[in-house]
């Protein structure tokens, strides 16, 4: 791509994200919200202190797992959208290996338990990239279900057989976990804060990925399949089977942001642990334009957006609910951007259109411009 | 019991509880019909509920306070209706990739419903919703009666909608329209038809008729809103439509399938049969899975450009 060119894709990209955020300076006004005020509280509050950096960055870690995972499947032609609850999976089966197995040394526990974590996620995402790759059944709806029932199965287990004791005997009945073996609690980056190892684990995982996608037959496979399946069975590539692949690893990834977030914020299953991260990890993908490298920014980015939204609820009392507004018309306006820019006869109609707008003497020396 | 008073019980409740399913799926069946795939019929159905609950809360000591519940209803319909309209600039206009566009949707509505919920409302608030309107006669008969014939208005006006988008989408020139937009765009667009202005009244209708499931399930079925009021019933509309191979009659099969097995949950609870809740909330998801993966073959029926933008610029 030229330079010319990537300018231009930004400004268009720009440009639609103007129109979302103006979208949502709407809904701010019609709660009574001024919407620079907001917006100056969101972008900025959080980055005032080392202290809220720190907790941008604890926020940024699972939307940067499940947002790699989300690449991974979108390249291939499939939509997660099941993060929410390939999450939830990870965080069960973690919490179940390290419960079960509390005398084991770090050295083998922890990796165990991640790795379970990330085993149960790909399992919960393989579910339905089968189920797309052997049944057609349209892996958007399947995942949106599992989402459901896997929310259902987190809350029967969090209340009934992993419950955690205590909480009976206390009688205060939150449902949570037993607290985690200290084996297996990931060690904190700066001290005094939330900020966890976890985070270096995400970054090797980003580059892991793009050495997947890019440097790697598997990768180049995937990616076929998701660019133009017809002409890749041509090829010879079982389109089908890098389907299930691509989920196992969209839910492995998701599932691994799950035992990351309980061995390393939470440190015990709790509920509620996923809190939107799945969800968010598809914006946060395709505001990276799905290339690890701008995932590693987009992540830090919305880490910024979800912190500064909570702050807005104890500030400027906008509801946190507000944070799903802004990424559902940031995916519309990404989306929209996107296949704007595919699409040569539409960008000339809109130049024709401008050219129109602007004053005589003006387009006469834009218009001898090819 | 009875096992007749059993079934009775089972079936009474099941109709009211299929008719945001059914509203919503009738809706979803003209935008696949017409080519779009909505995936954000359940944001449009949170909407839909948060007006249909908002306006008579708002209106409930004025001097409209009556016409509350007629007004929320209207104010449903209009803002799906808009959502189908805002729909349709995505991906009509824009041409972007339906499901991904589909979940943005999903994430507005139902966020916004939520951001606009806590900041007027608050806390949980019930309205005094729909009432019941038993039709003359019709609802004295024995079982039949109680079944079909004693509940709110949109119950009827619901089941009533399943013949009216038959005749709509079978027997009007513009169900011919909405039929060979969605499935052949480029022989309609040479017959002279506006791909691209059907698309937007399908999905203009389709939206106002989620907004109306939406309603529904605040004025009529909980008679209050909170954040998870919907609970997907917005996709599992989306999947009764491949279910019921898109015609309405068969979608209406669906939808009463679904909420049978729903009150027939319920319904065991009631009776003492122990089982986690947990699990019978899930059902009816793992259902859609199930009825997802036995619908497979009915694709060749479908709209076959189901899904894809179309361009009329594009040479091949």
């Amino acid at each position: 791509m030229n330079k010319q060119k990537v300018v231009y894709a930004g400004t268009v990209i720009v440009t639609f994200s103007f129109i979302a955020a103006l979208l949502v300076a709407l809904v701010l006004l019609a709660i009574g919200a001024s919407p620079l005020q907001t917006f100056k509280t969101i972008l900025t509050g959080p980055l005032s202190d080392v202290f809220g950096v720190t907790e941008v960055l604890v926020r940024s870690v699972p939307l940067l797992l499940v947002g790699l995972g989300i690449a991974i499947s979108f390249r291939s032609g499939i939509i997660n959208i099941g993060a929410e609850g390939q999450i939830q999976m990870g965080v069960i089966a973690s919490t179940a290996v390290a419960l079960a197995l509390p005398g084991l040394p770090r050295i083998y526990l922890l990796p165990l338990v991640l790795m379970a974590g990330a085993l149960a996620g790909a399992l919960w995402g393989g579910i339905a990239g089968w189920l797309r790759a052997r049944l057609q059944v349209n892996e958007i709806l399947s995942t949106v279900m599992l989402n459901y029932i896997a929310a259902q199965i987190y809350t029967y287990l969090l209340r009934g057989p992993m419950l955690d004791p205590n909480e009976l005997e206390m009688g205060s009945g939150t449902p949570q976990s037993m607290r985690l073996p200290d084996a297996v609690i990931l060690d904190y980056l700066v001290p005094g804060t939330r900020l966890h190892t976890g985070l270096i684990l995400a970054l090797v995982a980003a580059i892991l990925v793009w050495i997947l996608l890019w440097k790697t037959t598997l990768g180049f496979r995937m990616r076929a399949a998701g660019a133009g399946a017809k002409a890749a069975r041509y090829a010879g590539i079982p389109v089908e089977k890098y389907l299930v692949v691509a989920m196992l690893f969209a839910g492995g990834f998701a599932g691994l942001a799950g035992a990351v977030e309980v061995t390393g914020v939470h440190h015990r299953a709790i509920e509620g642990i996923s809190s939107g991260y799945g969800f968010a990890g598809i914006v946060v993908a395709l505001f990276g334009a799905l290339h690890p490298g701008g995932i590693i920014f987009s992540a830090a980015f919305f880490g910024v957006l979800l912190i500064g939204a909570d702050m807005t609820q104890r500030t400027a009392r906008v509801p946190a609910n507000m944070v799903l507004v802004l990424q559902g018309v940031i995916i519309l306006a990404i989306v929209s951007a996107q296949s704007f820019l595919r699409n040569p006869y539409a960008q000339e109609r809109l130049l024709r259109w401008l050219q129109g707008l602007l004053p005589a003497a003006l387009r006469s020396r834009r218009g001898a411009k090819p | 019991m009875s096992a007749s008073l059993m079934i009775f019980n089972v079936l009474s409740l099941a109709v009211p509880f299929s008719v945001a399913i059914l509203l919503a799926a009738l809706g979803e069946n003209f935008n696949q019909r017409a080519g779009v795939f909505n995936l954000g019929c359940d944001g449009i159905m949170c909407m839909g509920a948060f007006l249909g609950f908002m306006v008579p809360f708002t209106l409930k000591a004025g001097p409209l306070a009556a016409y509350g519940n007629l007004l929320g209803v209207l104010g449903a319909v209009a803002v799906g209706g808009l959502l189908g309209l805002l729909f349709a600039l995505v991906t009509v206009t824009f041409r972007a990739s339906q499901g991904i566009a589909g979940i943005g949707l999903q994430m507005l509505g139902w966020g916004l419903s939520g951001t606009l919920f806590r900041h007027f409302v608050g806390g949980v608030t019930g309205v005094e919703g729909i009432p019941t309107m038993p039709i003359p006669f019709l609802s004295k008969i024995p079982f039949l009666g109680g079944v079909l014939f004693s509940h709110t208005p949109l119950v009827y006006l619901a089941f009533l909608m399943v013949p009216v988008s038959w005749f709509l989408l079978y027997k009007t020139p513009w169900g011919l329209k909405v039929r060979a937009v969605g499935t052949h765009p480029r022989a309609a667009d040479t017959m002279g038809i506006n791909v691209n202005r059907t698309r937007y009244q399908a999905l203009m209708l389709g939206g106002a008729m989620a907004g109306l499931a939406g309603a529904y399930l605040s004025l009529a079925q909980a008679k209050m809103f909170s954040d998870d009021l919907v609970a997907g019933r917005g996709f599992i509309a989306v999947a009764l439509v491949y279910f019921g191979r898109w015609s309405p009659l068969g979608i209406m099969g669906g939808a009463l399938l679904f909420s049978i097995a729903q009150s027939f949950q319920l319904s065991m609870q009631v009776w003492g049969i122990k089982f986690p809740y947990e699990f019978a909330v899930m059902l009816p998801y793992v259902l859609v899975i199930v009825v997802l993966a036995l619908a497979r073959k009915a694709r060749q029926l479908g709209p076959t450009e189901l899904g894809k933008p179309y361009n009329r610029e594009m040479r091949f």
